[in-house]
């Protein structure tokens, strides 16, 4: 039974409403009204997510699996809540599907580690994007270092666009495991997943797909990708950091060895053999991070209520007003595409650093990234050091965009 | 839109004219050392290719970059106050000059050591922007201390 949490009806979006829910937006740095456009390194969050932490410690504090106490009871329902909040928001069909890990760093190395070294052979080739954050290039080149697998690069046009059949006539029968980002954390680009996994599939190779920066701004459903390994972090969804999310399908987590030993992870130990526990746990070695598991969780229904479709929308807005605005500057070169990006502007400008225009910006109270965004490969392939990054969230504005690009346009005429 | 003092600090006309036309910008043909400088953080790059005499004087520094306006002008300021010196006066300026950028000395006590350098005093209230006034100067030990890639991690 397929039941998503993205199906729960909306009322109308109000943007003033949304930024009442979130403190920290009442911040003034340097005095000025704190514009946070640095999403894609991290949502804030939520009254509701933070009260929920609180309450946690509070009233429910304990360690999960272990005692018969009190506690350890309502410790232990609240963290399993949590997963199955996690399985309902994803529409994975079983709660044995969803592993808790730190982050998607750990998710991706956690299939590195695990699946990679009971799957890879020497001449089998893993499949990525020149746009993959750092985060899913370097788990694969250290499991292809040791089982003598080889990476492969699906490149993007010379335009910054990405056409998809370029890495779907990658996909060979040396293919074992295709690594790609659902949305690019530098161009903003929306890979179409499921052709991916029909090609992927078809050779019987696997798809495991970094959702990174993907869940906080379209909805998203394993079950219609088919995509075998899902991963995404709490941090970038409203929820807190150090949690984070691998999806697996099931049978293909039941083959695979443990990635940490430890507690929680084993069914019966002795100094000769020890044996497993059953799914999610046998990848959960060690105490988990409840209490972010269940802020977690918190932040995904605060997300559905207000429901993904109605942010993507908002979002949208919001960034096609950017590209907008920026376009109209001379001499800033957008990074991807015009139209059809996800959450994220990145750009560059002839003569002007982006650490400068990071620093001017955030003197007037702006966030923004600058640098190589965890992308060195992609900003090699745009012939640049490093970029300015915006990045939107769903309580941004359309007038914070504009002050922001103001900002950047006074900045530039200081600057050059 | 309002500019902070501590902004029209960090970005004195001096910096931006160096950072415009930068002073010594390019290579030397035959160097008799030669670094490369590299800030992770930022992907700011450095050249640095230097001519030193017999008796161990600077004749001749040469830079090409790819940064931000601060690594940009602090390099070009930095040739300019290194060409002609000897190489412990060099090495004693980039200890004052560091001692300056990181310390909350009083400027006007370091203005006769550090020359030009002062108008980079500004980097004082940006501290993620201390190491693009630096890595110059880190580049420069580098070259001097055998050459190779120095960073500012």
């Amino acid at each position: 039974m397929l039941t998503n949490l993205h199906s729960i009806p909306q009322t109308e979006f109000d943007v003033e409403l949304i930024r009442a829910d979130f403190p920290i937006l009442q911040q003034r740095p340097y005095g000025k009204p704190l514009v946070y456009l640095d999403n894609a390194a991290t949502t804030q969050k939520p009254h509701c997510v933070i009260e929920t932490i609180t309450q946690y410690y509070q009233t429910t504090n304990s360690n999960v699996h272990r005692g018969v106490h009190f506690l350890s009871e309502k410790a232990t329902d609240a963290y399993e809540h949590a997963r199955e909040i996690v399985r309902r928001f994803i529409g994975a069909q079983q709660i044995e599907e969803i592993v808790f890990t730190r982050g998607t760093t750990e998710s991706i190395n956690l299939v590195a580690s695990s699946w990679g070294a009971a799957n890879l052979q020497p001449g089998d080739e893993i499949l990525l994007t020149v746009f993959e954050h750092h985060s899913n290039i370097v788990p694969w080149q250290l499991i292809a270092e040791r089982t003598g697998a080889r990476l492969q690069v699906a490149p993007l046009e010379e335009d910054g666009t990405f056409d998809i059949e370029r890495l779907l006539e990658r996909i060979t029968e040396r293919t074992r495991l295709v690594a790609v980002a659902h949305v690019s954390n530098v161009l903003g680009i929306v890979l179409p997943i499921e052709p991916i996994v029909e090609r992927a599939h078809a050779v019987g190779a696997v798809v495991l797909v970094d959702g990174a920066q993907a869940v906080a701004h379209l909805a998203v459903n394993v079950a219609q990708l088919d995509c075998d390994f899902y991963a995404f972090s709490g941090h970038k969804i409203y929820g807190p950091t150090g949690i984070g999310v691998l999806y697996g399908k099931r049978a293909l987590l039941e083959s695979m060895p443990p990635y940490q030993g430890g507690g929680d992870m084993i069914r019966r130990v002795t100094f000769e053999r020890t044996t497993y526990n059953d799914l999610p746990y046998k990848f959960e070695a060690g105490t988990p991070p409840i209490a972010e598991a269940i802020g977690l969780a918190r932040a995904l229904e605060y997300v559905s209520t207000i429901g993904l479709n109605t942010i993507a929308a908002w979002e949208e807005q919001l960034v096609s007003r950017c590209v907008e605005l920026l376009g109209q500057i001379d001499d800033v070169r957008l990074l991807g595409p015009k139209q059809g990006r996800t959450g994220v502007v990145s750009f560059v400008v002839d003569g002007v650093h982006p650490h400068d225009i990071a620093t001017f910006l955030d003197r007037q109270g702006i966030a923004l990234r600058a640098g190589h965004h965890c992308a060195q490969p992609l900003m090699d392939f745009f012939g640049v050091p490093a970029s300015a990054r915006f990045s939107v969230a769903m309580y941004n504005t359309l007038e914070e965009i504009e002050y922001a690009i103001s900002a950047l346009d006074e900045c530039l005429n200081f600057l050059r | 839109m309002q500019l902070s003092e501590e902004l029209r600090n960090l970005y004195q006309e001096v910096i931006l004219d160096h950072h415009r036309s930068p002073r010594n910008y390019g290579k030397i043909d035959h160097p008799t050392h030669y670094a490369e400088g590299y800030n992770p953080l930022c992907g700011d790059h450095i050249v640095l290719t230097l001519q030193v005499d017999s008796d161990g004087r600077i004749a001749n520094a040469r830079f090409e970059s790819k940064g931000c306006a601060i690594s940009r002008a602090s390099a070009s300021l930095m040739t300019e106050e290194i060409i002609g010196k000897r190489i412990d006066e060099v090495h004693t300026l980039f200890q004052r000059f560091h001692e300056a950028v990181t310390t909350d000395t009083d400027p006007s006590s370091l203005q006769r050591e550090l020359g030009k350098l002062i108008v980079l005093l500004g980097v004082r209230d940006f501290p993620t922007r201390v190491k693009c006034a630096t890595l110059p100067w880190h580049t420069l030990e580098q070259a001097l201390n055998g050459g190779g890639t120095a960073t500012t991690e």
